[in-house]
């Protein structure tokens, strides 16, 4: 084996995106050194994208706004799924972690009294979001990332170097979490085996404390608002650790991405357009979500496009119309259009601002989309009705972690926050707390890993099995003598590692998609064994420096185990709930809220954590139940409401 | 619309050198130079080395130079080119080239060392600033930048004189001081840090000659020149140029002296 | 974090053709025809200069009742024609032999030359630096406006002060243009309107100007503290946005403003009279 570079640390944060940069300046300031790595450039992370805004009760445009009415709609939202601690923390902090971004910089926009801003969405009963326009994901990280540099300037100025103390290893991917193997002890954290994308070199991190923020897992479905990071790498990374990820079956499908041009099909077409007045319509011209509202909400949404037109000027006397209707009944509708034939000519619906309002109001109102439109499909949203579809947005699901201290369950040394980890959205996440879910998580992590690493004395850090090393490095490799290198499945030709993330794509796309059912379901479940033996013989060519051929290999072996995570925790759960949707049990269970999924690895025995056989199940669940909420936090709500989720046992406790 | 075939040159190599490479490649409806891109990664060429990110334009990691003209992959469609004419994609010409359409950008993380960071009043605590919307909006308009560093390409004064990187931040850190002294609350000046002048002494600013073709590139239509340069230049001119202002300094630090 | 591999050098030397630089042969790719930028500039301005040197310089045929041409005007010399109630104040006396217009154009020249928009229009223009974005300037060196004498461009200020007076004076001549040959107030005519349009264009391009911006409102940090100043600097920040047509309109302008007046100086024809 060749001389791996080594470098000590006291934290390693695995992502450089909201919750990453968060937890990578709460270490430092606790006085650790602390490394950030990062698949793209500091700075590109997947946040830039968030348009909306940062969730927080600050009240500053509704005074009745607080922390409890936070919490409330975030587990109403959550469908009563979320963690409640996690979603107590997070209503709490919220508008701490945003007004802390101001003293590091960032500007949001102002109410006339010179208070943040704050903006109604979806699910929220105050405006609540502080926003700048529509782009408050890239002011986010780049608060974030002048606050690192920040620091930077100030370990600069004490130790002569920048990266005294803090540093960002960019354009690197961690492969593995080291763990110790001694007499003594026996399965912590001792540091991250990375390789530099740039040089394909490999190194190792050694850190008593490993932080996992690397966002999602959309780049395993096919249409996508998700960029090429989110392979879901934390959430693998954490169960070759042997910590299990929560919730998985829950993926949030976005009602209306782009569908055309290929190019960008999936991109956002945000919630606002919507909000302002924006109609769906089918081929034939008709506004068809009259013919989708639930009964359950039938007193709540206008039957008539006459008095949905009228709720837009008057919202006190009219019902709204039932565009506004949660995210995934909206989602579902759309998909029944297109499956009846009634679909725009690319396979989505028409959404339609131009027969709604004037040209100017669109453009002074949705200036990003119309920008959208009009550079990325040619289509000008003031004259013509843009074509949207479903898109895979955000997952739920992922590590299970302690509600304080964001620490990875049965893993001592791990934490994760922000989108890989599970818990805090529930089955349905709101929009707007996801940039608050990074701030809050992303802070807690950082601290309760610094805390966990300083009390580690120096000569008591976890070491670095050199045979885990090792190990680490003959996966890496790989996919550079990949022909013939199995010898339970011999024989197959090479294949290109392009194609099977294609085909791996258009399965979950298909099969585990926005509406599942048994049989679909377990046919995912046999190509993704199919692709995982062929995924053995994923080869390449070329050699290690920036090859994107390579990375894709090495991603796969993480998309393929979370994606058949989400397929088995989602033919498991046999009911419709949130960002799950059974056709074959379409109706919301009380029995099923007090359930959990977990997902761990199948097996333990071999070097790589791996079954030997990639043919056989690499997962394997477990039911949990969730835990009791607090009865302070329970009489928030009515007890009409509460009968609709808790079942009557826990409601007569 | 159909596809078609269209004729593509994309440079190959690396620092020990390279050239542009011929590839006939299908063309779908709708497409951006970056979907053409991929294809050839995925058909012709695995180990092609790119850098991409959003495929939406807000990420600002694609950039190189199509037919000599800097600019995001994925924000330039097809359509804009004759079926007939050849494109050419070559990595950004202003920085070290790593491999294929990859360049060692580090020069811009340098340089965003070497600005000071926003001074937070030390009178506020966080949750107590309070700032006017007509105050904050030019800053606001710097804040888009998505750091795609195509300004920092273009820009003469560091592409065509490789020494001058050293004296000059680039119109892209240039603007952030200019953003962090139109900030309305930043107390740089309380610790005796003079952005203004900073900008000419440390940052470069006379290097400028406001060929505005950093503007001309910005893929957020940020006004970098008119908004940014010029008026930092002009600040700059308060502090050293201006004799009315400097006598006006010398007689009120004279009274209170 | 650059790699390991020991550059080798490539054809040319720094720039584009630097040893750690993509090697590419060409010093641009650009396809279309981005030349015509700067050729087309560097045409229009060398095409002023000539017409205003030989105007500047002639010395004659600047005025024909009740027009003064632009060039000529202050008039500050007393070798100036006398023009009635016009703007002749001879502040040099009659030691200046040379042609008077050489006194004034100074500031409006000064100005144009410091001008934001025409700095960029002659660097790339007439310098080549750059002639275009992303192609290659032929300049080894570089320093920009570093050093003497381009540091100067920094006193653009104080012609725009200048240039504010001149425009003043400009303005009183437009308002003599509604006076006919006898000097008999209440009359237009076609040169009353060249005038009038010339010196809208003036005081737009005038006020467009960066230093304009600045002094009104750009200096400020908060402008909610001076609402008027505030509203004036979006004002000027819009017609700003269009700095270089005016600039090259008030160009165009003066030069018809002072070609009008030179063709009835000449007796080419005569004014045509509205009332």
């Amino acid at each position: 084996m060749t001389q791996v570079e080594r470098q000590g640390w006291d934290v390693v944060v695995v992502g450089a995106g909201g919750a990453g940069l968060r937890a990578a300046i709460e270490a430092r300031e606790q006085g650790m050194r602390t490394a950030v790595i990062c698949k793209s450039l500091f700075g590109k992370a997947h946040t830039v994208m968030a348009e909306g805004g940062i969730a927080a009760s600050m009240g500053n445009v509704n005074e009745g706004d607080n922390w409890k009415v936070h919490f409330r709609d975030t587990m109403r939202g959550g469908k009563f799924l979320n963690h409640w601690r996690m979603a107590e923390l997070h209503a709490r902090e919220a508008p701490d972690r945003v007004w802390e971004l101001e003293t590091w910089g960032a500007l949001f926009d102002r109410t006339p009294d010179g208070r943040i801003s704050q903006r109604n969405f979806g699910g929220h009963e105050y405006p609540r979001l502080a926003h700048v326009g529509d782009r408050t994901g890239l002011e986010l990280i780049r608060t974030l990332q002048q606050k690192i540099v920040s620091l930077q300037q100030e370990d600069e100025r004490e130790f002569g170097a920048y990266d005294a103390r803090l540093k960002v290893f960019q354009e690197c991917t961690v492969t593995r979490i080291l763990k110790e193997h001694s007499l003594k002890q026996d399965g912590r954290v001792a540091g991250a085996f990375c390789y530099e994308r740039e040089s394909g070199r490999f190194f190792v991190l050694e850190a008593p404390a490993v932080v996992l923020a690397t966002g999602g897992i959309g780049k395993s479905f096919k249409v996508t608002s998700n960029s090429w990071e989110y392979t879901g790498d934390g959430h693998a990374l954490a169960l070759l650790a042997g910590a299990p990820l929560v919730n998985m079956e829950f993926v949030q499908f976005h009602p209306t991405g782009m569908v055309w041009p290929p190019s960008v099909k999936g991109i956002l077409v945000t919630e606002s357009v919507r909000g302002d007045g924006g109609v769906l319509r089918n081929s034939d011209g008709k506004r068809f979500m009259f013919d989708y509202v639930p009964d359950v909400f039938k007193e709540k949404y206008a039957q008539s496009e006459d008095e949905g037109d009228r709720w837009y000027e008057d919202p006190d006397n009219n019902r709204r119309p039932p565009e506004l209707l949660p995210r995934d009944e909206v989602a579902r509708a759309i998909n029944a259009e297109v499956k009846a034939g009634r679909g725009s000519p690319h396979g989505g619906v028409f959404l339609d601002v131009s027969t709604r309002m004037p040209a100017e109001v669109i453009r002074r109102r949705l200036p990003s989309m119309h920008h959208q439109f009009k550079e990325l499909a040619d289509v000008d949203i003031t004259a013509e009705a843009m074509e949207v579809g479903p898109t895979c947005h955000y997952v739920m699901g992922g590590v299970d972690v302690d509600p304080d201290t964001a620490a990875a369950a049965g893993v001592p040394g791990l934490f994760a926050a922000g989108e890989v980890a599970g818990g805090m959205h529930g089955s349905n996440r709101l929009g707007g707390n996801s940039l608050s879910d990074l701030l809050v998580f992303g802070r807690r992590a950082g601290l309760y890993a610094a805390e966990y690493a300083a009390a580690l004395v120096s000569g008591e850090r976890p070491a670095v099995d050199p045979r885990e090393m090792e190990a680490a490095e003959a996966e890496a490799l790989r996919p550079f003598s990949a022909e013939g290198t199995d010898p339970l499945h011999p024989g197959g030709p090479a294949e290109n590692p392009y194609t099977l993330h294609q085909e791996l794509q258009q399965a979950m796309n298909d099969l585990v998609g926005i509406i599942r059912r048994q049989p679909e379901m377990e046919q995912a479940l046999d190509k993704l064994a199919d692709l995982r033996v062929r995924a053995r013989r994923a080869g390449v060519e070329g050699h290690r420096q920036y090859n994107p051929g390579w990375h894709l290999s090495i991603d796969l072996r993480n998309m393929l185990l979370v994606s058949e995570c989400v397929a088995r925790a989602a033919l498991e759960r046999k009911e419709s709930r949130g960002g799950h949707t059974r056709d074959d049990h379409p109706e919301m269970d009380r029995r099923w809220r007090r359930v959990n999924l977990l997902c761990r690895l199948a097996t333990n025995e071999s070097r790589t954590g791996l079954p030997e056989d990639p043919a056989l199940a690499h997962i394997r669940l477990e039911r949990r139940e969730m835990p009791a909420i607090r009865a302070d936090l329970l009489e928030l709500f009515e007890r009409d409401e509460l009968a609709k989720y808790l079942t009557d046992e826990e409601l007569s406790s | 619309m159909s596809s078609y075939d269209a004729h593509f040159r994309v440079w190959r190599g690396d620092a020990a050198g390279g050239a542009l490479g011929d590839f006939t490649v299908e063309v779908n409806e709708g497409e951006v130079v970056l979907d053409i891109i991929h294809r050839l990664q995925a058909t012709q060429a695995p180990d092609l080395a790119v850098r991409w990110n959003c495929k939406a334009g807000k990420c600002g990691s694609c950039s190189a130079e199509i037919n000599g003209r800097p600019r995001l992959m994925c924000m330039t469609r097809m359509s804009v080119f004759d079926r007939a004419e050849t494109v050419t994609v070559t990595p950004m010409r202003a920085f070290p080239v790593v491999r294929d359409l990859v360049t060692d950008v580090s020069f811009n993380y340098a340089k965003a060392r070497e600005v000071p960071s926003f001074v937070p009043p030390a009178d506020l605590k966080p949750g107590e600033y309070r700032m006017r919307q007509e105050d904050v909006g030019r800053s606001q308009e710097f804040r888009k930048c998505i750091e795609c560093f195509l300004c920092q390409d273009t820009c003469h004064v560091v592409r065509d004189h490789e020494e001058n990187k050293e004296a000059f931040a680039g119109p892209r850190f240039l603007m952030r001081v200019a953003e962090l002294d139109m900030h309305p609350l930043d107390a740089a000046a309380d610790e005796g840090l003079d952005r203004k002048t900073a900008a000419q002494d440390a940052h470069g600013l006379g290097y400028c000659n406001i060929t505005k073709c950093c503007t001309e590139v910005c893929p957020e239509h940020i006004r970098i020149t008119d908004n940014a340069l010029i008026p930092l230049k002009e600040r700059a001119a308060d502090r050293k140029y201006d004799p009315l202002i400097w006598l006006g300094k010398t007689i009120r630090r004279r009274r209170s002296g | 974090m650059a790699t390991g591999t020991e550059p080798s050098s490539t054809t040319g030397t720094g720039g584009v053709h630097g040893p750690t630089r993509a090697a590419i042969p060409a010093r641009h790719l650009r396809t279309e025809r981005w030349w015509l930028y700067p050729a087309s500039t560097a045409a229009g301005l060398l095409a002023f200069i000539v017409y205003s040197t030989w105007r500047a310089f002639a010395n004659a045929d600047y005025y024909h009742a009740p027009y003064v041409s632009p060039f000529y005007s202050p008039c500050l010399a007393e070798n100036c024609e006398t023009m009635r109630a016009g703007p002749n104040w001879e502040i040099f006396g009659s030691w200046w032999g040379l042609s008077p217009a050489l006194l004034i154009l100074i500031f409006p020249l000064g100005f144009r030359l410091t001008c934001y928009y025409y700095r960029k229009a002659y660097y790339r223009g007439f310098w080549a630096s750059p002639p275009a974005c992303a192609v290659a300037e032929p300049h080894k060196k570089y320093s920009g406006e570093t050093r003497f004498p381009l540091i100067l461009q920094n006193i653009h200020r104080y012609f725009f002060y200048a240039a504010l007076l001149v425009a003043g004076v400009l303005t009183y001549d437009t308002v003599l243009a509604f006076r006919d040959e006898t000097y008999a107030w209440g009359h237009m005519g076609l040169g009353s309107l060249v005038f009038l349009v010339n010196i809208v264009l003036i005081w737009a391009y005038t006020l467009s100007c960066h230093s304009c911006r600045h002094i009104v409102g750009g200096r400020l940090k908060h402008f909610s503290k001076h609402p008027v100043r505030y509203r004036l600097w979006g004002w000027v920040g819009k017609l700003n946005a269009r700095h270089a047509a005016l600039a090259w309109a008030s160009l165009i302008s003066v030069a018809a403003a002072d070609f009008y007046v030179y063709l009835l100086a000449v007796g080419a024809f005569d004014d045509p009279r509205f009332f």
